[in-house]
């Protein structure tokens, strides 16, 4: 599996300084982030859907294994075939053989992440069948031979003009910078592939284990067509889709669309419970629903279960200040922003990936705007921890200098004598308080700011000297 | 969020100065110790305090943060209420100190007992003392950066705003990226400085737009942060920590009763 998580320094650099980048990221401070602020306050009580939504997701991934089975002989029982894969190469294999078991030549596919996750397109690609994304956004990166940058908005790192150049140049259809004439563009070609398709693949946004449904939210039909249009239908979740009942639908619904987009609900919201029946005008002869593990009974059982909870929203991105500065692509797989900072470790390992945990600064807008509160700044800090007691996870010299540090912050004499050391440190380097160029490894600092020198009286030297014998009390408690 | 629990109105209080503030910010200490004493609330500065552990926390390396957490846990086992002048220093000993102890009989206990009488410098006077005029005279237009661990990890959001309206001469300059992290982030900044440069960037430009002419916040990690860049840019905006803003005396002006306000809006309004 390629893994761009190694590069994430030299592609969040570039990506600052991508113009057309730039632009286009603008959209998630001024369109994305005020939407789901405004949508959930509209709700007037999105703080309680949020505790209750939390609380069927931990419910239900605490007891995984029984709503899953119970999923399943739901399924079984309509009718619809069950297909375990323990990593991505058997997920994929499985739906090759799904494919081939109809002879298909064209696939169509709503938009999926966990269908990324297993690069699911190039292997069937590969294997010779003609793959086509459906979703707009999905359909224009596609076109461009790119990846998904965002979890709902793949093409977000597109602008316009980029888009409408694209279309002209791989559909030769006329320019057009006009959205809804490109979005008719679009539609046209994809119409065709509709009806030429013999497999429809989608992802699953819930499945619910009571009634064997699989629940698919999108905005632009493509998933109701991909879905059952084409003979067979293959739906792939991840096992952590399950909810246990019907009715923590509404709530889950409710809490990932106005997350997601802002919507009270989305355009589409589709249930489909086993393949089509004899009375049904419409809908799929066969229905398979693979459910993947691909690394999520490890993240189960460690102490990072509550990645589990993640509902794909995306709002985490939107409102992420290094999403919105760097965009998805820098975090070189398949899962940006903050949660994918997590997930990413947790689905392919540390190794390689250290900067993800390590690159954010634990401010909290993520957690705040989770519709399942997942705390991602916490575990972000877990898996810096798992970093260091990882063998090569941490250099060497930054060990030793926090053992050194936490030496010293145990003695308060090494401690007073080490600040007035640095104080004495910065007197040739300072001008007027303020340090122009530090000395590596500290000089990221002074690439765009000065530092600030140590102050010549550190606080404890003046407690001792004069503050400790001001007097005590000025005046009276005020009110 | 974490809550605390403890210490009712207390007249005797430990400091716990930070180790930024102690190096790099030592007028926000003295400025934090002047307001304390003025309200009435006599400051002890247990000498042998030195860091709270969080950069080695914040780094992964927990067991090096455990050993410098501990000292401070028997430095401060005397006093019945500390006050920090920093939210994230407030964040380590009452959100991060217990998750470190989880499990350890020997400090658990000790950990937990911190956390619930530590305060964040704002949150103590509003909370703690009910005080929102501390009879502070300050003119400018001030404009205020809510720190990342302070409000999102403690959930202090209207404090310092309160503290802010309780200062005569003042004008709050509402920031639209108020609440949005500087970039700091520790050793974040030193680590990944282009992406902590765009933050910053960011935020300076809201504080244009702000048209603020004093920048004030909770914490002195943000604080040198934000300040470093305005001086690299040569910008006059004054940069300072809301206990040395709510020192500021100045001269009253005349027809202003003490503890009043020339604002009509004296109390109770949340910030801006």
């Amino acid at each position: 599996m390629h893994l761009g998580t190694e590069g994430f320094v030299d592609h969040a650099k570039h990506a600052l300084q991508d113009a057309p980048l730039q632009e286009a990221l603008h959209l998630l401070t001024t369109h994305f982030a005020p939407r789901r602020v405004e949508a959930m306050a509209a709700l007037g009580n999105a703080e309680e859907l949020r505790t209750q939504a939390r609380a069927i997701k931990e419910h239900t991934i605490a007891h995984l294994d029984r709503y899953l089975e119970q999923f399943v002989a739901q399924l079984t029982r309509l009718g619809v075939q069950v297909h375990w894969a323990d990593d991505a190469a058997e997920a994929r294999a499985i739906i090759t053989s799904i494919a081939e078991g109809v002879n298909a030549k064209v696939v169509v596919k709503g938009k999926s992440m966990t269908t990324e996750e297993i690069e699911l397109n190039g292997h069937l690609e590969a294997e010779g069948y003609t793959v086509v994304e459906t979703d707009l956004g999905e359909y224009i990166i596609q076109l461009a031979g790119e990846a998904p940058s965002h979890i709902i908005a793949p093409a977000i790192h597109k602008t316009r003009k980029q888009i409408a150049e694209l279309l002209h140049d791989k559909l030769q259809t006329p320019y057009t910078e006009v959205i809804p004439e490109m979005t008719q563009i679009a539609r046209r070609s994809l119409r065709q592939q509709f009806l030429r398709a013999d497999v429809g693949i989608t992802g699953v946004n819930f499945a619910i284990a009571e009634t064997g449904s699989v629940v698919i939210v999108t905005n632009e039909g493509n998933g109701r067509l991909s879905s059952t249009m084409p003979k067979v239908h293959v739906a792939v979740m991840g096992m952590e889709k399950v909810i246990p009942r019907l009715a923590d639908l509404s709530v889950m619904l409710k809490v990932l669309t106005n997350s997601a987009t802002g919507q009270k609900i989305s355009s589409y919201v589709t249930m489909m419970t086993g393949p089509r029946r004899s009375h049904d005008l419409d809908g799929p002869e066969a229905l398979h629903v693979v459910i993947l593990d691909n690394g999520r009974t490890s993240i189960l059982r460690s102490a990072n279960r509550e990645a589990l909870y993640c509902l794909r929203c995306g709002a985490c991105l939107n409102v992420c200040p290094i999403y919105q500065n760097i965009g998805g692509h820098a975090y070189g797989w398949v899962y940006p922003g903050p949660i994918g900072a997590v997930l990413t470790p947790l689905l392919v390992g540390l190794e390689g990936a250290s900067d993800l945990p390590r690159a954010s600064t634990l401010c909290g807008a993520c957690r705040e705007a989770c519709p399942v509160k997942i705390n991602i700044p916490h575990m972000l800090l877990q898996l810096r921890q798992e970093l260091v007691e990882t063998k090569g996870g941490s250099h060497w010299s930054e060990k030793r200098l926090f053992s050194l540090w936490a030496w010293m912050m145990q003695r308060p004499r090494w401690y007073g004598w080490a600040t007035k050391l640095a104080a004495l440190a910065h007197v040739p380097l300072a001008r007027e308080g303020w340090v122009g160029k530090l000395p590596p490894p500290f000089h990221g600092w002074t690439q765009s700011r000065d530092f600030k020198a140590p102050a010549a009286m550190s606080f404890r030297q003046r407690w001792q000297q004069t503050l400790q014998h001001e007097s005590e009390t000025v005046g009276e408690p005020r009110q | 969020m974490a809550e605390p629990a403890q210490c009712a109105r207390p007249t005797r209080v430990a400091l716990f100065v930070t180790c930024l503030s102690d190096v790099f910010y030592p007028e926000a200490g003295e400025a934090t110790v002047r307001v304390l004493r003025r309200l009435g609330v006599q400051v002890d500065f247990p000498p042998a305090q030195t860091c709270c552990g969080q950069p080695a926390f914040n780094a992964g390396f927990r067991a090096q943060a455990r050993a410098v957490a501990r000292h401070q846990l028997e430095v401060l086992a005397p006093y019945d209420c500390v006050v920090v002048p920093s939210g994230s220093c407030t964040a380590m000993f009452r959100v991060f100190y217990p998750e470190l102890f989880a499990g350890d009989p020997e400090h658990e206990a000790q950990a937990s007992a911190l956390a619930e009488r530590t305060y964040e410098f704002s949150e103590f006077l509003v909370r703690v003392l009910g005080v929102e005029d501390v009879g502070a005279v300050y003119e400018g237009k001030v404009a205020y950066h809510a720190s990342c661990h302070l409000l999102r990890e403690l959930g202090v959001d209207e404090p310092p705003h309160r503290l802010l309206q309780g200062v005569r001469g003042t004008q709050v300059m509402p920031m639209d990226l108020a609440t949005q992290c500087c970039g700091f982030g520790g050793t974040f900044a030193v680590k990944y400085p282009d992406i902590s440069d765009a933050m910053l960037k960011k935020k300076i430009e809201s504080l244009k737009r702000a048209g603020a002419d004093t920048l004030v916040s909770c914490d002195a990690g943000c604080l040198m942060h934000m300040a470093g860049r305005l001086h690299r840019q040569g910008d006059t905006i004054r940069v300072m920590h809301l206990a040395e803003l709510l020192s500021q005396q100045g001269t009253v002006p005349a027809g202003v009763p003490p503890g009043g306000l020339p604002k009509e809006n004296t109390n109770g309004a949340s910030g801006n």
